[in-house]
């Protein structure tokens, strides 16, 4: 609990500042998400016409219950959210043992996390957020790729001359467009969803077989590459083995002269971006089709890519190779990004007292947490991830089964035979008539097991108060015995009567009524 | 001809109308046909049976019969007509307790006809007296026992009582003791019949059969109810056998062995043992004091359930006995139907033992008119909740308690349960964060993609279907599309 000390500390300041890199529309807090960082007990402050470019206005965030502040006033908060990395003259106007959140990339560049040890600050880095279910909601590498994916296949749609569906028109028959995206991961499966809901047909690769039910749910066919991978551990993909290249070279080949559109988006954490279809690939593509590589920046899983570009092949296929995808569609943008920030601060304020604290024996707070107080604490310790298909389970509930242990064929026989010779020495030692009542009633029990055999489930209820009906027969003693003797007997007898035929006309009744509202769709 | 040929003949009919009947309800199809039978049958041996009663005695006799049945139907086709869906357990239990007591009354009836006049009995032949003797006592004892125990499942089904489990110390020794000395009692009474000998073994059965019903939960009452079916059709065949009527018999050992066997499908839906059953008193033991691990649940509203459901390819809803407390059945439906004619495909998967009666979930959903054909049992639906995309768990929960699969210390561990944690997205409708009947902690409330929607089940479907509605401009745009896509597919 932070009820320690409350007092003693006003609530720090929160500031949002604009994006400096040109072409970035996103910010780091909609007012939707000021809301919820009022709400976690911080002051918050956003750089005047920081949202302009998402369409938030600063009315809007004054609405919200922000404060709109210059340049300076959002930089020297206590604690300052960002999309990009600061430059180095942004670093300078922090104040020391600040603390910035934001996209810090601090795998790739080593020279920022020096650059903001050297200012004194602590630094975030949203991207370094392992992937655990926990961490999930702070996910923004996910909530990012989602979005290009999206963006991915509304690109291409653009370019791409004809329809997505096909179309039987009277004007004449449209076939559909088809689609291919390489890597189910976040972003594949957003362009799979996209592109299969714009009506086209659409196929998937991945070296992980076991996303292939991911893939056919968002209504995509999964093409395997039959070559053993090994397991990936930490949720993203691994670098593949040469044979598998091999024969994923061979798919991807055939596919490109069948489809329309490629979409890729394979990537490896650090590493430059596997070459997935080679320019021959390309010139096997038919002329207007349209590639989105969202691989890019980091070197393009297409050869023939430029970064940030369109180009257009000597037959006719566009390449695009946009580097920001998800900036084209900031307001959605922006606002998942400022969702994933509230859910790291929320992580990162247990007494929702407006007091940043940073507790190192969480994962999820280790793991993100580059630079505290001006020291280096880049990388963190490997975190194995709950992302592996987890065997556990199974062998868990395949445990209680052999409690009910069936009996031995030898012991089952051995029961039954013991039963049937209780019977005959039953109906052979009794007087004539139990014998006859006997015979009877067993015949009856074993009919009324298997009548009763298939029922269907839904129908249990309706059954049994048909059965409770026809029990009713035991009217029948009753109106044996009404009259014979004393007038005790004829009363009991009444009142049997009236019970059972409560039941009969009851059960009957109610049976009609349930079974008349059984309907087929 | 004689009319006691014609009699039994009648018997021997109706006896094969009611295995037509009861065959017949076993499918959907055949269903009503099957009531049709059950009612011939009825009609043709009531019929012969007052046909033959009335030639040995007077007119005034026959006409308290006629009354008698005029009365009992009057009140029976009232209570059918009137009952509300969600109370079926209760008439059902109430039904059986009036055969228990039906079965009794003839077991006195039979004993002031014959032990009364003690040798003086012109009735029963005498080397069949002592079985005449034993078969009063049997009839007597599982009619009261049927008798107490539907009254004791009748007061618990409508919360008149509680319904928590009664802890006797040492219950099972009642029980075995009870039945000892029943069957003490019969012997003594095969020797000399006599009156006080008769209102010992009524008292003894009377309250072994509440304490039987009153040592089960709440929970477990579906399969206490067919049990008491199944008990309901014993005490009819020991009627039978007492008059020598082989139509009693017949119709009884029909009755006592789908009821039987109805049980036997419940058990094996809550993993539990089919004899332990019939004995009572399951379910005994307690909760295991193990402190589950907890976990941070999270809250949607339902208007961010509207938005799933809205953009949802599939749902599946697993009703339970939430639902019909909160008589959430009809919303359900609507919701149902509107999210079908969004084109999202929408199945209920309904868990055997869901709600206080075997089949109580899909007379609910009938009632409101879901068509049957959407609603699916676990073993057909259990494959699919993987590739769905929003599970609505709808006051369920230890039918759909991933413990029981993962967990081998938990109590309800080996219980087949619905896996709905393995759709893409959950939803439980809960009042609060209480556990089950079952008493164990929930781990599924705790997943990585479960939410809660806190309140009452009926307000918390209507608040989607508003959201649902007022958000229905817009969304109404794609659905139109992907229909006319769908049709120019074609």
């Amino acid at each position: 609990m932070s009820a320690q000390e409350p007092a003693h500390h006003p609530p720090q300041r929160i500031g949002v500042v604009a994006e400096s890199v040109s072409g970035e529309t996103r910010v780091a807090a909609t007012p939707a998400t000021v809301r919820q960082l009022l709400g976690l007990g911080y002051e918050v402050v956003v750089e005047s016409e920081a949202g302009a470019a998402s369409g938030f206005a600063d009315e809007a965030y004054l609405d919200a219950g922000a404060g709109i502040g210059g340049i300076g006033e959002a930089w020297e908060a206590d604690v300052v959210l960002k999309v990009n990395a600061p430059s180095e003259a942004e670093i300078a106007q922090l104040r020391e043992g600040a603390a910035i959140v934001g996209l810090l990339a601090p795998a790739q560049k080593p020279e920022l996390v020096e650059a903001l040890a050297a200012a004194g600050v602590t630094a975030l880095a949203l991207d370094a957020v392992p992937r655990i279910s926990r961490a999930q909601s702070m996910d923004v590498l996910s909530s990012m790729a989602n979005i290009a994916g999206y963006r991915a296949v509304i690109e291409a749609a653009h370019v791409f001359g004809r329809f997505f569906t096909g179309q039987v028109t009277a004007a004449g028959k449209v076939p559909p467009a088809k689609v291919l995206v390489a890597g189910a991961g976040v972003a594949g499966l957003a362009a799979i969803g996209a592109a299969s809901s714009l009506g086209a047909i659409v196929r998937a690769t991945d070296p992980r077989p076991e996303v292939a039910d991911q893939v056919k749910s968002l209504g995509g066919e999964y093409l395997p590459v039959n070559v053993v991978q090994e397991q990936s551990t930490d949720g993203y993909a691994k670098a593949t083995s040469a044979d598998y290249d091999r024969a994923a070279a061979e798919l991807y080949h055939e596919q490109a002269g069948d489809v329309d559109i490629v979409v890729t988006t394979a990537l490896i954490p650090g590493r430059p971006a596997p070459r997935l279809l080679t320019a021959e690939d390309v010139a096997a593509m038919k002329p207007g089709s349209v590639i989105v590589d969202m691989a890019a920046a980091m070197g393009g899983n297409v050869e023939g890519t430029v970064a940030g570009r369109t180009v257009v092949t000597d037959n006719g296929v566009t390449i695009i190779g946009y580097t920001d995808l998800a900036s084209r569609l900031p307001a959605q943008a922006s606002q998942l990004f400022g969702t994933n920030l509230v859910n790291l601060l929320r992580l990162l304020t247990p007494g929702k007292d407006g007091q940043l604290t940073i507790d190192f024996d969480d994962v999820v707070q280790r793991a993100v947490t580059v630079v505290r107080a001006g020291d280096v604490t880049w990388p963190p310790p490997p975190v194995a991830v709950s992302a592996a298909p987890a065997a556990q389970p199974a062998a868990a509930s395949a445990k209680p089964e052999p409690k009910q242990s069936k009996l031995t064929p030898a012991a089952r026989f051995g029961l039954i035979g013991a039963g049937m010779l209780a019977m005959f020495l039953l109906v052979a030692f009794a007087p004539a008539q139990l014998a006859e009542n006997f015979t009877v009633f067993a015949l009856a029990v074993v009919i009324g097991y298997y009548v009763i055999g298939k029922v269907h489930h839904a129908l249990h209820t309706p059954l049994m108060s048909v059965t409770n009906a026809i029990s009713g027969i035991v009217v029948i003693g009753a109106l044996l015995q009404i009259g014979h003797e004393s007038w005790v007997v004829t009363a009991l007898s009444c009142v049997a009567i009236l019970l059972t035929s409560v039941n009969i006309f009851g059960g009957f009744a109610v049976t009609r009524r349930m079974l008349s509202m059984f309907s087929k769709g | 001809m004689t009319s006691m040929t014609a009699s039994n003949s009648a018997d021997l009919v109706a006896a094969l109308l009611f295995i037509l009947s009861l065959a017949g309800l076993s499918q959907h199809r055949t269903s009503r046909a099957g009531v049709v039978y059950g009612i011939a049958g009825m009609a043709l041996a009531l019929v012969a049976t007052i046909v033959v009663a009335s030639q040995s005695i007077t007119a005034g006799a026959v006409a308290l019969i006629l009354v008698a049945m005029a009365i009992g139907a009057g009140i029976g086709l009232w209570r059918a007509r009137s009952v509300e869906m969600t109370q079926m357990p209760e008439l059902i239990a109430v039904l059986h307790s009036f055969v228990g007591l039906a079965a009794v009354l003839v077991g006195w009836n039979s004993y002031l006809e014959v032990e009364s006049h003690g040798t003086a009995q012109t009735r029963i032949a005498a080397d069949l007296l002592g079985i005449h003797h034993a078969e009063v006592f049997i009839g007597i004892f599982i009619g009261a026992v049927t008798f107490t125990g539907s009254i004791v499942a009748f007061l618990k089904l409508s919360a008149r009582i509680n319904s928590r489990p009664l802890m006797l110390p040492g219950k099972n020794g009642l029980n075995l003791g009870a039945l000892a000395a029943f069957v003490a009692l019969t012997v003594w009474f095969t020797i000399t019949p006599n009156l006080p000998l008769m209102i010992v073994v009524t008292v003894l059965a009377l309250a072994l059969g509440w304490h039987l019903v009153a040592s089960i939960g709440g929970g477990d009452m579906p399969v206490v109810v067919s049990m008491l079916n199944s008990y309901s059709g014993w005490a009819a065949a020991a009627a039978g056998f007492l008059l020598d009527n082989n139509l009693l018999i017949v119709t009884g050992a029909l009755v006592g062995s789908s009821g039987a066997y109805l049980s036997y499908i419940m058990c094996k839906a809550m993993n539990r043992s089919f004899v332990s059953v019939i004995a009572g008193g399951f379910g005994i033991q307690a909760p295991s004091g193990t402190e589950e691990e907890q976990g941070e649940h999270r809250e949607v509203r339902a208007e961010e359930v509207a938005e799933l459901l809205a953009t949802a390819h599939s749902v599946v809803i697993t009703p339970g006995y939430g639902m019909a407390v909160a008589q959430a059945q009809h919303p359900v439906a609507e919701l149902t139907r509107q999210l079908r004619e969004r084109g999202v495909e929408v199945r209920f998967g309904v868990h055997p033992v869901a709600g206080r009666l075997p089949g109580h979930m899909n007379v609910l959903l009938a009632e409101a008119k879901v068509p049957y054909d959407v609603v699916l049992e676990m073993d057909e639906i259990n494959d699919d909740f993987d590739g769905t995309s929003v599970v609505l768990v709808i006051g369920a929960n230890d039918t759909v308690n991933p413990a029981a699969t993962e967990d081998p210390s938990s109590p309800i561990a080996g219980m087949p349960v619905l896996r709905v944690w393995e759709a893409e997205n959950v939803v439980v409708f809960k009042r609060s964060m209480a556990s089950g009947y079952a008493g164990v902690q929930n781990p599924l409330f705790f997943r990585e993609n479960s939410s809660m929607l806190f309140g009452d089940a009926k307000a918390s479907v209507e608040a989607i279907l508003h959201a649902l509605s007022t958000d229905g401009r817009r969304e109404a745009a794609p659905a139109a599309r992907q229909a006319m896509v769908a049709s120019q597919r074609l």
